[in-house]
């Protein structure tokens, strides 16, 4: 049974498809393998066990009847709990949320469950998505399956862990600054942050609207693409989600790079740890032999993007989290009057790490900072914008590190916010500049973390990610397989 | 009254546009409605959900602007307006700010015979807030009905322009009637479909630079626009007058009291925190879409009025009754159309038969309810009735019954003149052997009659009617008599 855990996403939908398994029985083999292996990881907040076993039965009818092809069949699928999941607890790690049940699916969860997936739990994240080590969820931190006493990264840290320990087949995350990357290239996982607009936001509760998206995490790229496969494209109740064909990314898988321009920065390592320096400079080696021409590109902008970051993002969070007030669902804490209760049910529903970034976000649109804050911002994240309009003129794709070290240790940053935030430093200019970026497995640091590279691709260009990253998945040889996996 | 001062008024009119769904989801804006049972994960702002703009609701507003001689901005920004309220699902309201859908208009009015022309600022799109309840139930806590909650809004911005009470109230009277002809807005202030904030201020004779303004609510009404602004002015000038000084506040018309209240001072006022909503894309609006809303643009009242009055034979006075309501003025142009070819003349002899009979007989029936009316009969069944009355075949007087019948029964007029036997008798032969009878039965009067006691014409007349039924045609009855009174002596 636990083998069939271990099988990658287009393995089980072509066992189930072709009915040589059952959904039930991948269904029961998941739960199992999360009973097995969760408490030490924590990286579900919640496994609708009777919810799965449902669908998986229902499929199994639908298979039975007839001859159904479905892209995703049978396959058992984590979902980052900011995603609101009808009828299933929806907490975004958060006390504010705490037993709330929406009434509707995120566009993502429709998509997945019409292309046949079983969503099997809700997983673990930094409460509202916001961190970078999954520390500040109200309902304690993931822990790393590669070392449990480090930190998954965040915020798809749940994501992330459960993906690299096999606790799913594949799951979905949300990206807004580096929250599927960050974590991916930490546990050791593919994970892909779409174009802004790739993929519908509806029933993603939003932590910062302009820059959010839902991506996939997987153990190889081929799983990842499909996800992204299913999840992408228009949906009218999103307005920010754009029409354009969804192409075939698994197409990309097995095609030559020969010729392809990829870009890199000069320098862009410096400061990181030496492990990452090193694998980076190994995967552009490895890149270039496969006739690939490098180029070397400039980013001037990019130093400002945490800045840029912590404003913008901030400033829509200030707004996006008003509505959690205890007045119609969620915690209240009753006060003496109006004010008092809107200030109790707050003050005990957020955590320390959201409260700081609403009193920044509030901060930077007040009157008097409006100007010299917010519109200073967006028009330097113009200017990042540009940045990778110009770079990719020169070159089809871009690499970088993930993350400027493997993963640390639990709470070894709690301390310092200034620090946490470092770890987005090359995930947060693509994140401003919309663009698509896949973190990629590239290796192990000496201590045996994994560590991740970063592949970024013009807006609308995720097939390039796809092409590349399963290039040089398959030149490295790597199996990113956690102890005891 | 001449006074040392000049008053000075703005308004800001919140008027909902006439769609069937709300401003970013698809539940309905019906109003009257059980209590939260037009709500959805949108307009309760649930976590998650998502604003998708609804086109109706950009195409009423841009009507508006049109109607309102403004400017559709090439782009504009949705931003969020950001306070905690339990009437705001999402504690923010999606608003425009910085740069609304339609600036620069006017509005021309009339205030004792002399005309103004009233500039307008801006009219933007926002969403409505949802409605609180205070005191309900036992009187501890607040209900919140969340079905207005996204319900589309514009907000009509005008110009400092108004100099007095009465012209701000005609200005919201024009406004109204436009905003009710162009079929945006129902014009209901009862319902709150029609709403206004007034900006007051005094200053100095000849002097150009405004006073503090305070800005009035809570007027919803006419009556109490004119009333408010009435007490504010004489408030404010007392206390200028006094020495003293008007503060920058938010006041409210306090009817039971009949004067305004402060409501809050300048130093409470909230910082908005307005940034643009990035769920929202700008909203982009070409000149193909101008020109086809401006394409389809219904006729404004003042257009009407001048077009009756020019074509349809009607006075001033018939123009601005027929023209009360849009569908008053829809009513009687079908039945003119009914009525009448193409040919002027007899558009211009039907149009004024037809006025006469809206205003004296249809106008009493009508029942009016916000954008909509019940007449209880189409125009073409009145147009039929016309033409029994014109051909001569029943009396005006025998109009009016039938009239009455027709919307008692819902029958048509023909039906019910045939049921009722009215149909008048031109039949000269039947009215000559009826008139011969009476005249023989009543000799007597014949007498009288060639003595020189013509009035006893009328009796005659009344006992051939009565022979007949009341079905002779009057005039005929009438010639006929006289004829064979003359001929027999």
């Amino acid at each position: 049974m636990s083998e069939l855990s271990r099988l990658s996403v287009t393995q089980l939908a072509a066992a189930v498809t072709e009915r040589r398994v059952s959904a039930i029985e991948v269904t029961r083999a998941a739960l199992e393998r999360i009973a097995q292996h969760d408490a030490d990881i924590h990286a579900y907040l919640y496994v609708d066990r009777e919810g799965a076993l449902a669908a998986a039965a229902q499929l199994d009818r639908l298979l039975a009847a007839g001859d159904v092809s479905l892209p995703l069949a049978g396959v058992p699928i984590g979902i980052k709990d900011n995603l609101c999941t009808r009828g299933v607890r929806t907490t975004c790690a958060s006390r504010i949320l705490e037993g709330y049940i929406p009434p509707y699916d995120a566009h993502v969860v429709e998509r997945l469950r019409a292309a046949g997936a079983i969503i099997i739990g809700k997983l673990n994240l930094d409460e509202f998505a916001m961190g970078s080590s999954n520390e500040n969820s109200a309902f304690g931190p993931v822990r790393n399956p590669w070392d449990k006493t480090r930190t998954p990264g965040g915020s798809s840290g749940g994501s992330a862990a459960a993906a690299s320990l096999a606790l799913a087949a594949a799951t979905l995350g949300s990206d807004t600054g580096g929250s599927v990357r960050q974590p991916g290239s930490y546990c050791g996982v593919t994970a892909i942050k779409p174009t802004y607009g790739r993929v519908s936001r509806y029933g993603l509760i939003a932590f910062a609207s302009s820059l959010d998206q839902v991506g996939p995490l997987a153990r190889n790229m081929r799983d990842a693409a499909r996800l992204l496969g299913v999840i992408a494209g228009r949906d009218a109740r999103d307005a920010t989600s754009v029409d354009r064909p969804v192409p075939d990314y698994e197409a990309e898988c097995g095609r030559e790079l020969r010729g392809m321009r990829v870009g890199v920065v000069k320098g862009i390592a410096d400061g990181c740890d030496a492990s990452v320096k090193q694998a980076l400079a190994l995967a552009i080696e490895r890149i270039a032999a496969l006739g690939c021409e490098i180029v070397e590109v400039e980013l001037p902008h990019q130093r400002y993007a945490l800045s840029v970051y912590y404003i913008v993002a901030n400033a829509e969070a200030s707004s996006n989290l008003a509505r959690f007030d205890g007045m119609r669902y969620g915690l209240r804490v009753t006060g003496e009057d109006l004010r008092a209760t809107y200030q109790k049910s707050r003050a005990q529903g957020f955590g320390a790490e959201v409260k700081r970034r609403i009193m920044l976000g509030t901060y930077v649109l007040s009157a008097g900072y409006y100007d010299a804050l917010y519109l200073k911002a967006q028009r330097v994240r113009t200017l990042i914008q540009q940045d990778y309009a110009r770079a990719f003129e020169r070159c089809d794709v871009l690499l970088t590190p993930t993350a400027p070290t493997p993963a640390f240790r639990l709470g070894e940053k709690l301390a310092d916010p200034m620090a946490m935030y470092m770890q987005d430093i090359f995930t947060l200019p693509p994140s401003l500049a919309g663009i698509p970026a896949v973190s990629v497995p590239c290796g192990l640091s000496p201590e045996g973390l994994p560590l991740g590279l970063q592949v970024c691709a013009p807006a609308f260009e995720e097939a390039r990610l796809v092409r590349v990253g399963q290039a040089f998945e398959a030149v490295s040889g790597f199996r990113p397989e956690p102890p005891g996996f | 009254m001449a006074s040392a001062y000049e008053t000075v008024i703005g308004l800001e009119v919140h008027a909902q546009l006439l769609t069937r769904s709300k401003l970013f989801c698809g539940c309905s804006t019906e109003f009257g409605a059980a209590p939260n049972s037009h709500v959805c994960q949108v307009c309760l702002g649930l976590p998650g959900s998502l604003p998708q703009l609804n086109g109706r609701a950009v195409e009423l507003a841009m009507r508006a602007a049109l109607a309102l001689g403004c400017s559709v901005t090439e782009r504009s920004v949705f931003a969020r307006k950001n306070y905690f309220y339990p009437d705001l699902a999402k504690n923010y309201q999606i608003s425009q700010y910085e740069l609304p859908m339609n600036v620069r208009g006017q509005l021309a009015i009339e205030v004792d015979g002399r005309e103004r022309v009233v500039g307008i600022t801006r009219i933007h799109l926002e969403e409505d807030a949802a409605k609180n309840l205070h005191g309900a139930g036992s009187g501890h806590f607040t209900l919140v009905d969340y079905n207005r909650a996204g319900t589309p809004l514009m907000e009509i911005v005008s110009e400092p322009d108004l100099r007095s009470a009465a012209e701000a109230e005609e200005y919201l009277k024009r406004l109204r009637e436009i905003l009710l002809f162009i079929g945006v807005n129902d014009g209901n202030l009862e319902e709150g479909s029609f709403r206004c904030d007034a900006n007051v201020s005094i200053r100095p004779l000849g002097q150009k630079e405004f006073g503090t303004r305070v800005e009035l609510k809570n007027i919803n009404s006419f009556r109490f626009v004119r009333k408010a602004i009435e007490f504010e002015v004489a408030r404010q000038i007392a206390l200028v007058a006094g020495g003293g000084k008007v503060v920058q506040e938010t006041r409210t018309w306090s009817e039971a009291q009949s004067k305004t209240l402060p409501m809050r001072s300048k130093e409470d006022a909230m910082d908005y925190r307005y940034f643009p909503d990035p769920d929202l894309l700008d909203l982009v609006i070409d000149r193909s879409q101008v020109d086809a809303v401006r394409a389809v643009l219904p006729e404004l009242p003042l257009h009407k009025r001048a077009r009756y009055v020019a074509e349809l034979g009607v006075t001033a006075a018939d123009a601005q009754v027929l023209t009360q309501h849009p569908e008053v003025a829809r009513f009687y142009e079908a039945l003119v159309d009914a009525l009448a070819d193409r040919d002027p003349k007899q558009r211009a002899v039907w149009g004024k038969r037809a006025a006469n009979f809206v205003q004296a007989e249809l106008l009493r029936h009508v029942q009016l309810d916000g954008a909509r009316a019940e007449f209880g009969v189409t125009p073409e069944r009145i147009a039929q009735l016309l033409r029994l009355v014109e051909s001569g075949a029943i009396s005006g007087k025998q109009a009016k019954s039938v009239f009455s019948s027709m919307l008692s029964t819902g029958k048509s007029a023909e039906t019910l003149v045939q049921e009722q036997g009215l149909m008048q008798v031109s039949d000269t032969a039947a009215i000559e052997a009826a008139a011969r009878e009476v005249l023989a039965r009543n000799q007597e009067n014949v007498q009288a009659y060639r003595a020189g006691k013509t009035n006893v014409l009328g009796f005659f007349v009344g006992q051939v009617m009565r022979a007949m039924q009341g079905a002779g045609n009057p005039k005929l009855v009438n010639d006929t008599l006289q004829k064979l009174l003359r001929e027999e002596s």
